[in-house]
């Protein structure tokens, strides 16, 4: 297995560790190599940033270097299969109210992916997609992959202003905004879940590596849940 | 209650050592844009270095001390005043209740900041004062300092003035001089061997779009070796190549991930440079490996912990 990755330096505190492909194994593999280098590396390391297929490791480089981090990656993976199993990938499902007034871009979504709306709908809430990052904004996490039929690119201008709560898509990707900012996304619906609150405990319901997926709720039910419209 | 706001300037920042361990929420880490700067101020009033201070870009901070207070300032030159009576920087100075004190505009150098004895009273989020604007987090409300705002400080006792040693400041005026070093890494080796060769002997200037979250380049472009990359990691200093083929540094406030190809990133002693440049100054680069940068890092702790601040009789 450790021949199968690469580690690579990235900068004066930081390795970045690629897999040969996205895919489930390589999120359980990320969250493995992660809980293990928690625990060797102790206080020199100093985060770490899963994304799709790479790990980027940051490192407090007046106590480690790049020897040793390396050296505890690659036994993080080689005694990886010994270890006790670490936390089981949570699942989340996500309430969304599609709509014209929700979803500006839906129209035009349909229209791309050659099918109604409400085929748009369905699909959208018929897959368990994976967290492959989180970034961009706290709480923002990149969910994929979403139906090919769905694909479509990012706005050539992004909008100044996304709402909070914004089900959007782009390419093969699904996202939701966590507060309202600037955003490139095609917009289909509204979510009343917050995504992101300091203060609480945990402050953001998935973590990279999770499951989650959309369910369709009516308009009363989104206000309901204490969703707005904008 | 122990300072006023009277004007915050251009850009006023509460910052700390910054924000680590939370990017999984997606959250950056903040933090000073000139590091060395921030522990001098720190250290010529007797805090810890990773105390919250005032980031100041720009200058034009005016404040009013509504306590005896103690301050030291540091980084860009800029004029400097008590009333009427200019006051030296990277030295402490003790004020009555009732002084105010002005940044008059920069003349060499882009970010101060305002270390006050005690330090500033403030609740951490996620474990630091810095504030992120885009993010709305760390400082008062995660937002600059407003006119009319007051801030507290903790309880100091009365010591003597310090300064930094002449030899121990940066000099602001050279801050382009010197080549920046960037620690190869990243898709370094996707980029063609021309372009790698251009961008290490090119100039680039400063544009003007440069702020906290990142300073953008201008010169020759070059052509990103790999054009569809998924988004991965990004860490303090990370060069990358848009598609407009304008180099970008990301600083203290990146974003946390990423899809732009990266020739590797700057060292953090270089980027505190870069972010004290100006729009419209010129920029060049040499690369080092992770090694060097690791001595050149340990060479740079060692003698600033050995500069140790002179007394002001």
């Amino acid at each position: 297995m450790a021949e199968t990755l690469r580690i690579q330096d990235a900068g004066e505190d930081a390795l970045i560790v690629y897999w040969p492909a996205v895919s489930t194994q390589t999120l359980l593999a990320q969250r493995r190599v992660a809980a293990a280098l928690r625990r060797q590396l102790g206080l020199s390391l100093i985060d770490l940033v899963p994304s799709y297929n790479s790990l980027l490791v940051l490192f407090d480089p007046f106590s480690s270097d790049a020897f040793a981090v390396r050296m505890a990656i690659r036994q993080s993976l080689s005694d990886g299969k010994n270890e006790a199993p670490y936390a089981k990938p949570a699942s989340l499902t996500l309430p969304a109210y599609y709509s014209h007034e929700s979803g500006p871009d839906l129209d035009r979504v349909a229209k791309h992916a050659g099918l109604s709306v409400e085929e748009v709908i369905e699909r959208h809430c018929s897959v368990d997609y994976r967290v492959y990052a989180v970034g961009f904004a706290p709480g923002f996490a990149y969910l994929g992959d979403i139906d090919p039929q769905l694909a479509i690119p990012r706005l050539e201008t992004p909008r100044a202003r996304v709402p909070r709560g914004a089900v959007a898509i782009a390419d093969r990707q699904t996202a939701v905004y966590p507060a309202a900012s600037p955003g490139g996304w095609n917009l289909i619906g509204l979510c009343p879940t917050s995504l992101f609150t300091p203060g609480e405990e945990p402050c953001m319901p998935f973590a990279v590596g999770d499951c989650v997926r959309f369910r369709a709720i009516s308009r009363d039910e989104y206000l309901q849940s204490g969703g707005a419209l904008p | 209650m122990s300072l006023r706001i009277i004007r915050p300037g251009v850009l006023a920042l509460i910052q700390d050592a910054g924000r680590l361990g939370q990017h999984h929420l997606g959250m950056t880490t903040g933090g000073p844009l000139d590091p060395l700067a921030m522990r001098w101020a720190n250290r010529l009033v007797h805090n810890p270095t990773t105390s919250s201070v005032i980031e100041i870009t720009g200058g034009g901070l005016e404040f009013e001390a509504t306590a005896d207070l103690t301050i030291a300032v540091t980084g860009a030159e800029l004029p400097l005043r008590r009333g009427d009576q200019p006051l030296p920087l990277w030295q402490s100075h003790h004020l009555r209740a009732g002084d105010s004190i002005a940044f008059g505009t920069c003349q060499q150098g882009l970010r101060s900041y305002l270390a006050l004895a005690g330090g500033l009273i403030l609740t951490p989020q996620f474990g630091s004062t810095a504030t992120v604007v885009r993010e709305a987090i760390g400082g008062t409300d995660g937002r600059p300092l407003q006119a009319g705002q007051h801030l507290s400080v903790g309880a100091s006792e009365h010591r003597r003035c310090l300064r930094t040693p002449k030899l121990a400041r940066p000099d602001y005026r050279r801050c382009a001089e010197q080549p920046l070093r960037l620690v190869i890494g990243y898709q370094w080796a996707e980029f063609s061997p021309a372009d790698r060769a251009r961008f290490l002997s090119d100039t680039y200037q400063v544009t003007e779009r440069c702020d906290r979250m990142g300073y953008r380049l201008h010169g020759t472009p070059l052509r990103a070796g790999s054009q569809t990359m998924l988004s991965e990691g990004i860490c303090h200093g990370a060069l990358q190549i848009p598609g407009d083929g304008q180099p970008i540094v990301l600083l203290a406030d990146r974003q946390t991930i990423g899809g732009y190809p990266k020739l590797g990133s700057v060292l953090s002693l270089d980027c505190a440079r870069l972010a004290q440049c100006a729009p419209g100054s010129a920029v060049h680069f040499t690369a080092i490996d992770m090694q060097t940068a690791h001595q050149i890092l340990h060479l740079a702790r060692y003698r600033e912990l050995s500069m140790k601040p002179e007394v002001v009789h």
